[in-house]
C-alpha cells in the first residue's frame, strides 16, 4: 500500500501517519508503565536504562563518526569534567570539530 | 506538580541548544523543499511530528509514491527511544494527573529528556524542565524549518562547521554531569557494547533500544548500594 505524494491530501495523510506514530512512541512508554508494578527491581531497571539511553545514542556516534566527531566528544568530555559547566564544554567540542574539519583537508588527511 | 517558574527556567536552559536545533530545522526545510514538498506541508510536518531524525529519514523515502508500511516502520524505529524515555520518567510522571502526564510528553525529545532526568535524579522539579525545554526545542525547530524554506542555502554545509555534533556534545555533558560509580560504569559499558553490536549486526535504528535495555537489565540484577 502506498500514498501518492502528488496530491496535497496524500501529503497531509503522510504527515498525519508520521505524527501519530511519533506520538505513540512519546505516550507509549508512559502508558505501558502504568500497568507495571514499580518494584525495586523495576526501579533499578529504569534507572539503569536512563543513563544507558544516552550512552547508546553516543557510542555509535563515536564509532561511526569521523575524527572530527570523535575529537568533539573528547574535548567536550574533558572540558565538562574540568569546568563542570555544560555550555563551555559543548562550545569547545563544536569548535574542535569545526577546526579539525577545516584544517584536516588542508593537511591532506581527513 | 508543574511549576511555572521551573518551566521558564527549562525554556531558558535549552535556549542555546535550541538555536542550533533551529539551524538543523533550516537544513530540514531546505532538504524538504528540494524533495518537492510544499512550504506549508514542511512547516506542518515539523510542527506535528517534531522529530528531526525521523523527518530526515522520511525525505529519503520520498518519491511520487510513499510506501505506508516502510514509512511507519522507519518513523517508529527511529523514535522508539521515546518509549524508553517515557518509561524512565514514569516514576515521577505517575504523580501527575493523566492529562498533565501526557501533555508534558508531547514535547519529550532527547535534549530536554536528558536535562529533566538529571534534575529528577537530584530531587529537583525536572518535569517542568522537560516541558519548558521541550517548548523551546519545538518552537525553534518550527522556526528553523520555516526559515529554511527561504534561506536554507545560507547553511549549505552544517557538518563542516561541526554543527552535527551539537546534540551529541550536549548529551555527553549530561552523562559527565551525572553520578559516577563502578556499578554505573559497568552499566554504561554494557549499553555501549550492546548498542555497537546492534548498530553493526541488527536492523537499522535498533541500537538505542538494544543498548538501553542491556544497561537496564544489568541495572535490574545488580543491586544498588543502599544510601
Amino acid at each position: 500500500m502506498s500514498i501518492a505524494t502528488t496530491s496535497s491530501l496524500g501529503v497531509l495523510l503522510i504527515i498525519l501517519i508520521m505524527a501519530i506514530v511519533t506520538l505513540a512512541t512519546r505516550w507509549g512508554g508512559v502508558f505501558i508503565m502504568a500497568f507495571v508494578p514499580i518494584s525495586r527491581r523495576v526501579q533499578q531497571f529504569i534507572r539503569g536504562m536512563s543513563g544507558s539511553v544516552l550512552i547508546a545514542l553516543l557510542a555509535p556516534l563515536a564509532a561511526q563518526g569521523d575524527n572530527g566527531a570523535r575529537l568533539a566528544l573528547l574535548v567536550t568530555a574533558g572540558t565538562a569534567l574540568l569546568l563542570k559547566k555544560p555550555l563551555p564544554a559543548i562550545t569547545a567540542g563544536i569548535l574542535a570539530a569545526a577546526l579539525f574539519r577545516q584544517l584536516a583537508p588542508l593537511a591532506g588527511g581527513a | 506538580m508543574v511549576h511555572r517558574r521551573a518551566v521558564w527556567r527549562g525554556f531558558r536552559q535549552l535556549l542555546p541548544i535550541s538555536l542550533f536545533v533551529a539551524v538543523f530545522g533550516m537544513a530540514f526545510g531546505l532538504a524538504a523543499t528540494q524533495s518537492g514538498l510544499s512550504g506549508s506541508a514542511i512547516v506542518l510536518m515539523s510542527t506535528l511530528v517534531f522529530a528531526g531524525a525521523a523527518q530526515f529519514a522520511t525525505l529519503d523515502l520520498w518519491g511520487t509514491q510513499m510506501p505506508v508500511i516502510a514509512l511507519a516502520v522507519t518513523v517508529f524505529a527511529i523514535n522508539a527511544r521515546h518509549l524508553l524515555m517515557g518509561a524512565t520518567l514514569y516514576p515521577w510522571l505517575r504523580h501527575l494527573p493523566p492529562v498533565q502526564r501526557y501533555a508534558v510528553m508531547l514535547v519529550a525529545s532527547d535534549a530536554n529528556w536528558a536535562l529533566s532526568i538529571q534534575a529528577l535524579g537530584r530531587g529537583e522539579p525536572g518535569l517542568s524542565l522537560l516541558l519548558g525545554g521541550g517548548l523551546a526545542l519545538w518552537l525553534f525547530w518550527i522556526l528553523g524549518t520555516w526559515l529554511g524554506l527561504f534561506m536554507g542555502s545560507a547553511i549549505d554545509d552544517p557538518v563542516r562547521w561541526g554543527l552535527d555534533m551539537v546534540m551529541g556534545c550536549f548529551l555527553l555533558t549530561m552523562v559527565v554531569d551525572g553520578p559516577k560509580n563502578p556499578r554505573l560504569l559497568a552499566i554504561w559499558a554494557a549499553a555501549a557494547g550492546a548498542s555497537l553490536l546492534a548498530w553493526r549486526y541488527l536492523p537499522e535504528n535498533s541500537h538505542v533500544v538494544a543498548g538501553a535495555i542491556a544497561g537496564g537489565l544489568l541495572g535490574a540484577f545488580w543491586p544498588e548500594e543502599q544510601p
